[in-house]
């Protein structure tokens, strides 16, 4: 069994494409002006099916975090242990991914970090999270893979 | 709604591993059980909690019993929907609608081996399906070592303390001979268990058994007339926040700390009053959590509170005194087990483990990814 991968939506479809497009896109709401995340046509705070759509900052930091030494699926069997986060985008919202480009053993919570694309098949892209300031040369790692 | 209704009867079916029988099976043997309980019969039933045997659950389960309800609810909110269930079987007999409902459960997940860390197989399109599964986090146990991760950063929670909540409960379960995990443990012993995602080690995780169980209400004036001592509903109150971890606005405050204080309220009681708590611990930090949530100790003092064996036979503070999900049994849906549990102390029933002069039991829900909280408060009255 490969690794689960989203399966865009109505709802998610431009999101997804535009991770894809290394461009993470958060929602904002044209009525009552706030951040939503995930995407989802009605906003969660008014109601309001009027929304934007922006470029994120890719900068947050890291709310809480959990070393998985038991993979979820055999098809992260290789990636043991690998850290499953929640970030805190500086935009307002938070979002589950991974904190890769240091150690497990050295994420904190608190710690800043920003955002890295990694392509996860030939349609699908994932955001992930390195610390701060080592995004380009995690990057450059993925793309050599 | 405050003592107008008791709880008449209440029953577990075979626990542990029970590969000869099916869940609908397990359900029904407890039901049966938890009528003799009651000294009520199938055809005294008609109102109809339940949920699991296809999306149409205390439909596929009244087909099987031939129950044909009056009042019928299939709602499934996670671990914590047989608590809730008492709110709305509560309702619905306060309001007429039936007389006497039967809550049931049963689950055969550890002989089918479909408790995995993968979670449920779910519709691929779902919010989980789509912003959590794809980056790897093993369910439901990884939402609640976040939760754990984020209690420790903010308050100094400490993994021994999280230890502390497994050794005590395992104290208890050495004293109920159908708890399924009787060998003394220790701090250490948990401390140096393997560790599954950080913090949360193997023994801070709560047993995979089958198992089911049903609950049996009624008015107060028609349990007056049964055969078991009177246990009223006091107080009840349920909520959900979310479905999946991400969306949880603070992930060291659970959907308890609603449904505490209105079922308090609701009750007319405070934390003190509690004589025994029965509280939904699928993991060590989900105990730790809503004992603060609850209103038991402060925001963050929870540690403080289970540490030195606080909650375990003999502490000031009798907690998961049937063993518990972390070594009694935990077939999926655990909040049964609290409900029976907090009933056989008020009345008295429960032998070795009983705690004396039981009048207040406080019995709590958590289902899903710390989603859903139920909360209800029994009395001996």
């Amino acid at each position: 069994m490969p690794k689960p991968l989203p399966q865009p939506d109505a709802e998610s479809r431009e999101f997804w494409e535009d991770v894809k497009a290394r461009r993470l896109m958060l929602q904002r709401c044209r009525a009552c002006g706030r951040f939503r995340f995930y995407p989802r046509a009605v906003c969660p705070h008014c109601l309001s099916g009027d929304f934007e759509r922006v470029t994120a900052s890719g900068k947050g930091s890291l709310y809480s975090f959990t070393v998985c030494h038991r993979p979820a699926a055999e098809a992260f069997a290789a990636d043991v242990p690998y850290v499953v986060a929640l970030v805190d985008l500086d935009e307002g919202v938070r979002l589950m991914s991974n904190l890769i480009g240091c150690p497990p053993g050295q994420a904190r919570v608190g710690m800043h970090v920003e955002v890295v694309f990694e392509d996860a098949s030939p349609d699908i892209t994932l955001y992930k999270f390195t610390p701060a300031g080592s995004s380009s040369s995690v990057e450059g790692l993925l793309m050599m893979r | 709604m405050r003592e107008r209704i008791a709880v008449a009867g209440v029953a577990e079916s075979d626990l542990g591993k029970v590969p000869g029988k099916t869940a609908i099976q397990l359900a029904a043997e407890a039901s049966r059980a938890a009528l003799a309980d009651a000294g009520l019969q199938k055809s005294d039933v008609d109102g109809l909690f339940t949920f699991g045997f296809g999306a149409m659950g205390a439909v596929q389960f009244g087909e099987y019993l031939r129950i044909q309800p009056r009042y019928s609810d299939s709602n499934y909110m996670g671990g914590s929907t047989p608590v809730a269930f008492i709110g709305h079987a509560a309702a619905a007999i306060s309001a007429g609608l039936c007389s006497v409902a039967l809550i049931a459960y049963g689950s055969t997940q550890a002989s089918d081996g479909s408790r995995r860390l993968g979670g449920h197989a779910e519709d691929p399109r779902l919010p989980g399906s789509q912003y959590e599964r794809p980056f790897g986090i093993p369910l439901p146990l990884g939402a609640y070592a976040l939760a754990a991760t984020r209690h420790t950063a903010v308050y100094g929670t400490t993994s021994e303390q999280l230890a502390e909540i497994a050794v005590a409960t395992r104290r208890w379960a050495q004293l109920n001979p159908v708890a399924m995990m009787r060998e003394p443990i220790t701090v250490q012993d948990v401390l140096s268990s393997r560790l599954i995602a950080s913090p949360l080690r193997l023994l801070d995780c709560c047993l995979v058994t089958d198992g089911g169980g049903a609950v049996v209400l009624t008015t107060r004036e028609r349990a007056r007339d049964l055969k078991k001592p009177l246990v009223a509903v006091l107080g009840v109150a349920e909520t959900h926040t979310h479905q999946i971890i991400s969306q949880m606005a603070d992930i060291t405050v659970t959907g308890a700390a609603l449904t505490g204080p209105r079922a308090f309220a609701m009750a007319g009681l405070k934390p003190d009053d509690v004589d025994v708590a029965e509280i939904y611990d699928s993991f060590t930090i989900t105990v730790l959590l809503t004992l603060e949530d609850l209103g038991f100790c402060k925001k963050g003092e929870g540690g403080l509170f289970v540490s030195a064996q606080r909650t375990a036979p003999g502490g000031p503070f009798p907690m998961n005194t049937q063993g518990g999900g972390l070594s009694y049994c935990h077939p999926g849906v655990f909040g049964i087990f609290t409900l029976i549990e907090g009933v056989r102390q008020l009345r008295g029933e429960c032998g070795a483990r009983q705690v004396k002069e039981a009048r207040v039991a406080l019995c709590h829900g958590t289902g899903g990814a710390l989603s859903s909280s139920g909360t209800a408060l029994l009395g001996r009255i």
